[in-house]
């Protein structure tokens, strides 16, 4: 167990360097600097800024110093947004997207689990197929699409301000947001937990604990649904992969100042601190909750944990 | 009450599939004393184990009982509301499944299993279920039962699960128990330990068995009565020597004819049955035998044939023995 | 008791019955292969014929009939901007007067007077080439890494896991999003230099997305394929057949590729949805193809600027990219019930 505690952790520090790695090579590989929209910079100006963030000193060097500098936890000022320092731009932002995709975390998971074990239990009743084709529905409709539309239907044809989520400032704002992120994850849980809890109920102690005597809710509750769960775990390292991808879609349709918006604008402004330092960033949060999670599917799991 | 156990009389069961309509038990009468030892042989599929579970109420799902009866202890099984069923599960009627390796939830401790029959039943606490759960693991004969408790089913060999499996089967002192080929999926030395457990276990606790296997070394050695299952019918019934000795049915002959004899100075040839089982969803409009029987009559391919009662225990249906009444009946 | 239905039996009935009569009773169930099987199952599902149907007309729309159309998808016109489904424009009512004949603007024109049915049909055309293509790299890279892998065992497998392990666990679309920015200009460079004009041809930012793919999302094939040869190595028949004296050759043509194509066929049908998803993704960042191509996902984001006055340019690209995607999805759900013994199910 501890071997592969150390294992998955070693793996994960290494994906995060080679992130911050190709993050740092690809954005020297775009021609013309963070300064080539500056105007009337004349040549001296442009060097002395460029001195100033270090951009002068050979390659390997700024990869050195920006390296040594990230793990103290500093990613340096932000180079288009005067005077502000990339680690405050980031935690302000990060904190309004993690709120929203812990919500939307939750509301799938509260969501998603329940109409997969119903759709189980009463397999090939019309709840069964109204389900599943809200979830086959749920992981065709593309986030952006979904977004446009509720905006589009919600705030603009039916004129219902309050439901505006500009700014996510107050509760009813988070209601369009969630709904258009949990989307997908909702469906795909439903479908992945009706065809584990299909595959469970048809498992031999299933039918010991029913020769036992055991009422049917609690075979489905104590028996089937806990071996029914174990897989939806493996699912939460890819879930968060999505929330990051959905909410740069999310964030940027219904502007929602969060770290989704900050990374798409500072990749279109160029912003070269600003862009590794989220990258860095976002990537570390996304490695560690993958590690987390595979790790707590090994403890949750008895079958595993000796092994 | 009667003066059965357990008394079927002519259960049929159909799973109704998308293919059509499959007669997995056609006309199952059976009966068993209190205290009995039943065997129950048969090929694959041939509703040696749709018999067993629905006597539990435990019949799989496209499967529908649609006729005979069903009585247990005085209670009839086939019209009792589902809560009244499951407190005969596991308390009057146990099962032993075939593979212990799938048959314990692996997410659960064997002490938390245990204990949750004991408790369903019984009302105990949790502490004393404990200490039944801990008596029993003594009684299948696992030693350190304190750490067995304690322990998830995957930590534990093939042989020491059954051996679980059988403790939570007599947690509640059954009438019945039904070992579903118990030792199949266990390696050979196991299976005679397990065989010799509940022969055991029997004489302690003195509850009625069933055994269904195809194992007719291990019926021979343990059981009072047998019934030979063909294609969802009961072929023929009688006691161990009745059915070793006089065997009515070709069928039964066949099996008999498959088994070595260690005391066989003549060397004579294992004689194979012929042909392949019945494909269940279109079955021969006779007798479901014929067209692997050697002895097989004009008669046996358009009509099936009716029961021929032998002795008290024994009977069976075969078109054979009615010929011979025939002959008789003409010569007299 | 005397023979209770003696009388409707008589001595004939007794005699023995021959062995054809006995064979005549045996209804022998045909025997039919693992790909009969499926192929009888898949035609038999519903709902996957109909999104096979669904699949093979939207391949003729954008494919054959942007060939024959009218309009062409880059062909801008003044005075025609904006025009709702079926009007015309000043210039073509005139022309009309003159007795020509027009084909109407279905679905419209864009903000540039450009047709806007047969930008959708182009735009599904890029998004099926997406979907395709790129599935077909990571089907073959993954699939080859994943065999030679699992066929080679030991220090190579581990060292070659270890790999794909590490690229599992990069964030691949913060990498997207970054590569596809990052080569962005640099191809366009590449596009202009006389040899490389082929590039253009193809739309620089198209192999951006290719070169995407081929890098990251093919660690999830490479497992699935080991995972699949793997346990087939262990499995009695090849055993069996390695017992009999069988060649490696024939083991692996025989056993293990039969029996992987399944679940490989399965898995790159249901690849194709997820590369047309991100491609759309990407084209709504305003990182995917270049205009004037249109995309699916870059028609979207555009219409999605006009939203309040001309919500009809965001309805088509947008059911024709969820169409594209259901189908997908649900043809490959009905390849994986019919064809994947495994997940066979009552």
């Amino acid at each position: 167990m501890l071997k592969y505690v150390i294992k998955r952790v070693l793996m994960g520090v290494v994906a995060l360097f080679l992130v911050a790695t190709i993050t740092f090579f690809l954005m020297n590989l775009v021609p013309g600097g963070p300064f080539e929209f500056e105007k009337a910079v004349n040549p001296a100006a442009r060097a002395a800024l460029e001195a100033k963030y270090g951009l002068d000193k050979p390659l390997l060097e700024q990869f050195k110093n920006y390296l040594s500098h990230a793990l103290s936890g500093d990613f340096g000022p932000s180079i288009k947004q005067r005077g502000r320092e990339v680690n405050d731009i980031i935690l302000t932002k990060f904190a309004v997207s993690a709120r929203l995709c812990g919500i939307t975390v939750i509301v799938a998971l509260v969501i998603g689990i329940p109409l997969g074990c119903i759709a189980a239990v009463r397999r090939g009743k019309w709840l069964d197929n109204l389900i599943r084709v809200f979830a086959t529905l749920g992981i065709a409709i593309p986030g952006f699409v979904l977004c446009t539309v509720c905006l589009y239907f919600f705030c603009i044809s039916l004129n219902l301000t309050w439901l505006l989520p500009l700014g996510l400032a107050t509760p009813a704002s988070y209601i369009l947001p969630v709904f258009s992120l949990a989307f997908y994850p909702t469906s795909y849980i439903a479908r992945m937990m009706r065809s584990t809890m299909l595959d469970t109920l048809g498992q031999d102690y299933v039918r010991t604990a029913k020769s036992k005597g055991v009422a049917n809710s609690s075979v489905l509750f104590k028996h089937a649904l806990r071996n029914a769960i174990l897989p939806i775990v493996t699912y939460l390292g890819p879930m968060m992969a999505f929330m990051m991808t959905g909410n740069f879609v999310v964030e940027q349709v219904y502007v929602i100042p969060g770290l989704g918006k900050e990374f798409i604008s500072s990749i279109m402004n160029r912003d070269y601190t600003m862009i590794m330092g989220t990258t860095i960033f976002l990537a570390a949060i996304l490695i560690t909750l993958n590690v987390l999670v595979d790790i707590a599917y090994k403890i949750i799991d008895p079958r595993i944990t000796l092994n | 009450m009667g003066i059965y156990l357990l008394d079927i009389r002519s259960e049929k069961l159909s799973f109704f599939t998308q293919a059509g309509e499959v007669k997995a038990l056609d006309d199952v009468t059976l009966r068993m004393r209190e205290g009995e030892i039943l065997g129950i042989v048969g090929e694959s599929g041939s509703g040696k184990s749709v018999t067993a579970y629905s006597l539990m109420g435990l019949t799989a799902h496209p499967g529908k009982l649609i006729g005979g009866s069903i009585e247990f202890n005085g209670h009839r099984i086939d019209q009792m509301s589902e809560k009244e069923i499951r407190k005969v599960r596991g308390k009057e009627i146990s099962i032993i499944f075939q593979d212990p390796m799938t048959s314990l939830n692996p997410v659960y401790t064997i002490g938390n299993q245990i204990r949750e029959v004991i408790r369903l039943h019984t009302g105990k606490s949790r502490a004393e279920a404990n200490a039944h759960a801990h008596e029993l693991l003594t009684m299948v004969g696992i030693n350190e039962p304190e750490r067995r408790l304690k322990q998830y089913p995957h930590e534990l060999s093939g042989g020491m699960r059954q051996r679980v499996m059988i403790a939570i089967a007599l947690a509640c002192e059954p009438k019945l128990l039904i070992a579903d080929e118990p030792t199949t999926a266990l390696d050979v030395t196991i299976q005679a330990q397990i065989i010799e457990l509940m022969i055991d276990l029997k004489k302690k606790l003195d509850m009625a068995i069933i055994l269904i296997t195809h194992d007719l070394g291990v019926v021979a050695s343990i059981c009072e009565t047998i019934a030979v299952m063909y294609a969802g019918k009961v072929v023929e019934y009688g006691t161990v020597d009745e059915i070793f000795y006089e065997p009515a049915h070709e069928y039964t002959r066949g099996l008999l004819n498959c088994i070595p004899k260690l005391d066989d100075k003549d060397r004579t040839r294992l004689v194979p049955i012929e042909g392949v089982p019945v494909d269940m969803l279109n079955p021969p409009i006779g007798c479901p035998f014929a067209p692997r029987c050697n002895s097989c009559m004009k008669i046996c391919l358009t009509r099936v044939p009716p029961e021929t009662v032998l002795s008290s225990t024994h009977y069976s249906f075969c078109w054979l023995q009615k010929k011979m009444e025939f002959e008789e009946g003409a010569a007299v | 008791m005397k023979n209770p239905i003696s009388f409707h039996i008589n001595t004939e009935d007794f005699l023995p019955a021959s062995k054809e009569e006995r064979q005549s009773l045996v209804v022998m169930r045909e025997s039919v292969s693992f790909w009969q099987d499926g192929f009888r199952r898949l035609f038999r599902n519903k709902v996957a014929m109909v999104s096979a149907v669904v699949l093979l007309l939207i391949i003729v729309f954008s494919f054959v009939i942007p060939a024959f159309y009218p309009y062409r998808y880059e062909q801008q016109r003044k005075g025609a901007e904006y025009m709702a489904p079926m009007r015309y424009s000043q210039e073509e009512h005139d022309a009309i007067a003159a007795g020509e004949r027009v084909f109407p603007h279905i679905l419209g024109t864009d903000s540039l007077g450009r047709d806007y049915a047969v930008r959708v049909m182009v735009g599904g055309r890029i998004s099926l080439i997406v979907g395709i293509v790129a599935s077909a790299i990571i089907f073959f890279i993954g699939s080859i890494y994943g065999a030679v892998s699992a066929f080679f065992g030991g220090r190579t497998d581990n060292i070659m896991m270890r790999i794909v392990d590490i690229i599992y666990t990069i964030p691949d679309i913060l990498m997207i999003v970054l590569i596809a920015f990052a080569l962005k200009a640099p191809m366009q460079e590449l596009a202009k230099k006389a040899s490389f004009a082929w590039l253009n041809a193809m739309g620089v930012n198209l192999i951006s997305i290719f070169i995407v793919f081929a890098l990251l999302y093919w660690v999830g094939m490479a497992r699935i394929v080991r995972s699949q040869v793997l346990s087939l190595k262990e499995t009695d028949f090849v055993m069996a057949a390695r017992a009999l004296g069988a060649s490696n050759g024939r083991i692996i043509r025989k056993h293990l590729l039969t029996n992987c194509i399944g679940t490989l066929i399965i898995t790159t049908t249901l690849q194709i949805p997820i590369s047309i998803f991100t491609e759309s993704f990407l084209s709504f960042l305003g990182l995917g193809v270049a205009a004037p191509m249109p995309s699916l996902g870059s028609l979207a984001s555009s219409a999605i600027n006009g939203i309040n006055s001309y919500p009809y340019l965001a309805l088509s690209p947008a059911l024709l990219i969820a169409l594209i995607i259901l189908s997908f999805n649900l043809l490959g759900d009905g390849l994986r019930d019919s064809f994947d013994p495994k997940l066979k199910q009552g």
